[in-house]
């Protein structure tokens, strides 16, 4: 509302104009409801990401005094980097054992469970513990449960008979065995999800599957579950990447990046550089990549998410 | 639980009352799939109860030869700082949770039912935030933490997590739909934009708040890698940061106390997961079904 | 408090490019039931929250008492209102959102807090007074058992008077009520609509009242606004709406069924009439007259000065006391519908469905092709005759 005091005819509605009106709520209002969180995203986010940013282009090391800008060499040393294309390459692998292991699982889960007549409830909740289970008190577990010589599952793989497999001293299995421990966590979360899909499946369907003769258990369920699943499971899929890719907690308890290497994923690579070693520079062109591949993620999952609204 | 199908079940009841076979064939395989998905628990609470002397036979006896009682419980609360860790736990949950609500309700109120200029710039942001984790800000919030002396403090434990874009963007989503007509018969009684938030607006919201409130603490009581990089002093270490410090020091000599620790620390959620599951279940999986 | 009066002076509203309110000026009278009726999206509800003070308008004044009182926002406006939805608060008991507004006008700030405020001392009276009000204003709506329930647990009716209640307690100048009856069954509406005249005869407020619906808007005001297109076509009695329409429009929205319109030119081609009538019907006019005004015989009548229309009947509609017969004009097509007694029908014998439709030129209303009313002189003296019984 500006105040204009030039013109004969503006002058009379002036006064009108001017008035605030009782209905008008005063403008600050909804700036102070969100002030305090749009400090803070300023100074948590925002800010953190641009400073992060400017640093991938310096050489700076934690405690130093000084430090130059560098340009992109700090990239075009990850570019020629063997250890953390290793840890970027073991990352994809271990997405790609993860994603497909705990989707599939979480899909048969939720199948078999809800098509219960009985016990439906008690099932999902074992599927669903290890969800709620402190990942690194389970880490500890899983590394006792699978050690090598005295760790339960070789016992009785021994007793039937079998070889012994040491899945976290043997370079070939250690990211196998993380990635088991990580399906195991993932499944029961990926069922729920699954789980809800399939309440938004309407009953008339399958009675009309029946009607056209699709009475097999497992044609109705490529007939009429999978497809009608299919927005349900793209999202479940996007969102199980985000989450194994992801991965630290188990490798910092477990295999601390080894043996030789075979499990340095993206992360904890970025960790070891940033906060062992203190290389700032070089960690923080490693995050600006882990940025980079977590947002293309996130479109991926916004445009899923998008998809399943409209289907 | 929550999100499983009840009334859905009955049209496909029907033809399985002509194969009771496939009913059978189900639970003989979920039964074996609970069995291998309960084994890491069961490994935990046996080994928990264990003599030393029977980790280290090449037999796995489904129960303890000899049951040890509660001695390695008692060992692990009263030879490692255990108590400390969960009490961190609570304070760093606790704190995170209270400020998180205390920041993220206004703003969501205000992104829900006013209209103000920057309105969809801040949305914009808000949903961008979503998209990145912790560890994108970390390495300058770690130097940011140092050069004010405020590292190793549960300050820094909890401040990056203060403002939570999740919770903003799910508070809007239920604030959206709380009925304007409300709002409008609040005002003409007489209160105050403030009061009609907190006294009016909120409590239709408590189930969207009560899922919020799960989600926050399971992940900052299970969180590792922050306290990991900013917690030095045991004093001040959380559950998993205990565990993980405590199992290094410990190296896999003492497998009894480990375990108990183990449990000890994994009890709390797992136990408010059995008493509200439901709530539990639509807390922890709000990321995934909005 | 006293009622008041509420005026409004060229009241604008524009959302951008839209204009949702034009011009709507209004002068309602102390202790007045005044309803606003329009079809869906006229602007009404739009005026009702301008006068409460919960949507700021463009331009125009609103005015209590001659005070004007834009400047105050909704709850320094000493106005209650009635909600579409009841607008109840879901998380309190009925008696909580009945004392909602004692509360927050009587009480501090401090001893309003939950638990701690009530430690706070002086106030015991001032609660006991507020327990009180909430107990005679739910005697009064009759919701006097249902205090302790939340308003989850009540039926529509009674979530009205809850609402109602809530209204009631603040003593308010004006009420204004936004179709408080539309979400409430046919029969509650009935009986919900004797109670709140009754409650307005009782209360001697000044009501505002919003409505889509012109049996409600007909059977309870003292006047009615018919709104359209965002601005005020018409304020009268409701009687003067049904007899004296002013625009085209408001003859079509009041009185069920709708009145017959036929273009004059139509009306010229009818037998009868006087001279008088005959050149008015020069013009390029709309010719309006309810159905009830048309009287039906099987045989054609003497009487010259009126219009005499050969029609075949083409359905009717027994409504018990009434019935509706749709005819056709044999001359020229034209659709017509009269409204007769059922027992006048039963009398009536129409030889293969034909029978003379007669009107009464002191019946017709004519409408420029503006829409709006055009006196008929010489006509006029008649005016009113035929139609002693209205609604």
């Amino acid at each position: 509302m500006s105040v204009e005091t030039t013109g004969a005819p503006r002058a009379f509605a002036l006064p009108l104009r001017r008035k605030r009106l009782g209905a008008e709520l005063p403008g600050w209002i909804a700036y102070a409801l969100a002030a305090p969180s749009m400090i803070l995203l300023c100074l948590l986010m925002l800010l953190p990401i641009a400073v992060m940013l400017v640093m991938s282009l310096t050489n700076y090391r934690f405690g130093d005094l000084s430090y130059a800008f560098i340009g992109v060499e700090n990239y075009l040393d990850l570019a020629d980097d063997r250890t953390f294309w290793r840890a970027l390459s073991n990352t994809f692998v271990y997405v790609a054992i993860v994603v497909p292991g705990s989707v599939a699982l979480g899909l048969a889960l939720a199948v078999m469970t809800t098509g219960l007549r009985r016990g439906r409830k008690i099932y999902q909740m074992i599927f669903f513990l290890p969800v709620t289970a402190t990942v690194v008190a389970m880490a500890t577990v899983w590394k006792y449960l699978l050690h090598g010589t005295i760790g339960p599952f070789n016992l009785v793989l021994q007793s039937l008979g079998l070889p012994a497999i040491d899945f976290f001293s043997d370079p070939d299995l250690a990211l196998t065995g993380l990635a088991i421990i990580n399906i195991w966590s993932l499944a029961g979360f990926n069922m729920v999800l699954f789980a809800a899909g399939l309440t938004a499946i309407p009953s008339e369907l399958y009675d009309a599957a029946e009607v056209d003769g699709l009475s097999e258990p497992l044609d109705r369920f490529f007939s009429v579950t999978l497809p009608l699943l299919g927005p349900t499971t793209l999202f479940v899929i996007v969102t199980s990447t985000i989450t194994a890719f992801k991965v630290f907690d188990t490798v910092a308890v477990i295999t601390r990046g080894g043996p030789r290497g075979s499990t340095d994923v993206l992360l904890y690579t970025t960790y070891l550089e940033g906060f062992s070693y203190f290389r700032m520079g070089s960690a923080a062109a490693m995050t600006v990549v882990f940025l980079a591949i977590i947002m293309v993620f996130a479109l991926l999952q916004t445009w899923v998410l998008d998809k399943k609204v409209h289907y | 639980m929550a999100a499983a199908p009840n009334h859905r079940a009955s049209p496909r009841r029907a033809s399985r009352r002509r194969l009771p076979w496939g009913q059978i064939g189900t639970h003989l395989v979920l039964l074996l799939l609970a069995v291998l998905f309960l084994f890491p628990f069961y490994v935990m609470l046996v080994t928990s109860f264990r003599s030393p002397s029977e980790l280290f036979t090449p037999e796995f006896h489904l129960l303890p030869q000899e049951f040890t009682g509660l001695k390695y419980y008692i060992e692990s609360i009263t030879t490692s700082p255990v108590l400390t860790f969960m009490k961190n736990g609570v304070i760093i949950a606790l704190g995170i949770l209270v400020m998180q609500i205390l920041t993220a309700i206004p703003c969501a109120y205000a992104l829900a039912k006013f209209e103000f200029r920057g309105r969809n710039l801040l949305l914009a942001l808000v949903i961008f935030a979503l998209t990145v984790p912790i560890q994108v800000p970390a390495l300058p919030l770690y130097l940011g933490l140092n050069a004010l002396g405020l590292l190793d403090s549960y300050f820094a434990a909890m401040v990056p997590f203060f403002l939570s874009v999740f919770a903003i963007f799910l508070f809007r989503q239920s604030f959206k739909s709380y009925p304007d007509e409300i709002i409008q018969a609040a005002r003409l009684d007489g209160l105050s934009e403030w009061a009609i938030l907190w006294r009016i607006v909120v409590p239709g919201s408590i189930p969207a708040i009560a899922a919020f409130a799960v989600f926050s603490i399971t992940t900052h009581w299970n969180d590792l890698y922050w306290p990991l990089i900013v917690i030095r002093s045991n004093e001040l270490m959380t559950p998993p940061l205990g565990l993980a410090t405590f199992a290094d020091v410990e190296s896999g000599e003492n497998y009894g106390a480990l375990m108990a620790t183990a449990t000890i620390l994994t009890a709390p959620l797992m136990l408010v997961f059995m008493l509200a599951q439901r709530q539990f279940v639509r807390g922890v999986t709000m990321t995934g079904v909005k | 408090m006293m009622s008041a009066g509420v005026e409004l002076d060229r009241i604008e509203k524009t959302y951008g490019a839209t204009t949702t309110l034009r011009a709507a000026t209004l002068d309602v009278k102390p202790g007045e039931f005044m309803t606003l009726v329009g079809p869906s999206g006229c602007g009404k509800s739009t005026l009702l929250r301008i006068i409460a003070g919960l949507l700021p308008q463009t331009s125009g004044e609103v005015h209590i008492d001659g005070a004007s009182i834009d400047h105050l926002p909704p709850r320094e406006r000493d106005i209650a209102m009635v909600f579409q939805s009841y607008a109840l608060y879901p998380h309190m008991s009925v008696a909580e959102n009945v004392a909602t507004p004692l509360k927050v006008r009587r009480l501090s700030r401090m001893a309003r807090l939950p638990a701690l405020g009530r430690l706070l001392p002086g106030q015991a009276r001032t609660r006991r007074e507020i327990t009180d009000e909430v107990r005679r204003v739910a005697d009064l709506v009759e919701i006097g058992p249902l205090l302790e329930r939340k308003p989850a647990a009540l039926s529509g009716g009674q979530r009205q008077r809850v609402a109602l209640a809530r209204a009631i307690i603040r003593d308010p100048r004006v009420f204004l009520m936004d179709e408080p009856l539309s979400n409430l069954d046919a029969r509650l509406r009935v009986t919900m609509r004797a109670e709140i005249t009754a409650l307005h005869r009782r209360l001697g407020a000044t009501f505002i009242y919003v409505t889509h619906d012109q049996t409600e808007a007909m059977t309870m005001s003292s006047r009615v606004a018919v709104m359209m297109d965002g601005t005020i076509i018409q304020c009268s009695t409701p009687q003067g709406l049904y007899e004296a329409p002013e625009d085209l429009r408001v003859a079509r929205f009041i009185g069920s069924p709708e009145i017959n319109v036929v273009a004059s030119d139509t009306v010229a081609g009818w037998e009868g009439g006087n001279t008088r009538l005959g050149q008015l019907l020069q013009r390029p006019l709309h010719i309006a007259f309810r159905p009830e005004a048309v009287r039906l015989s099987a045989e054609s009548a003497a009487q010259t000065d009126m219009l005499h229309l050969s029609c075949h009947i083409e359905r009717t509609e027994r409504l018990g006391h009434d019935v509706l017969l749709f005819l056709r004009v044999l001359a020229d097509g034209a659709g017509v519908t009269a409204r007769i007694p059922a027992a006048d029908f039963a009398r009536l014998d129409a030889p293969g469905g034909v029978l003379t439709a007669s009107l009464h030129p002191a019946d017709l209303l004519a409408f420029g092709p503006d829409g709006k009313r055009v006196a008929l002189p010489g006509l006029a003296a008649a005016t009113n005759r035929g139609l002693s019984h209205v609604g």
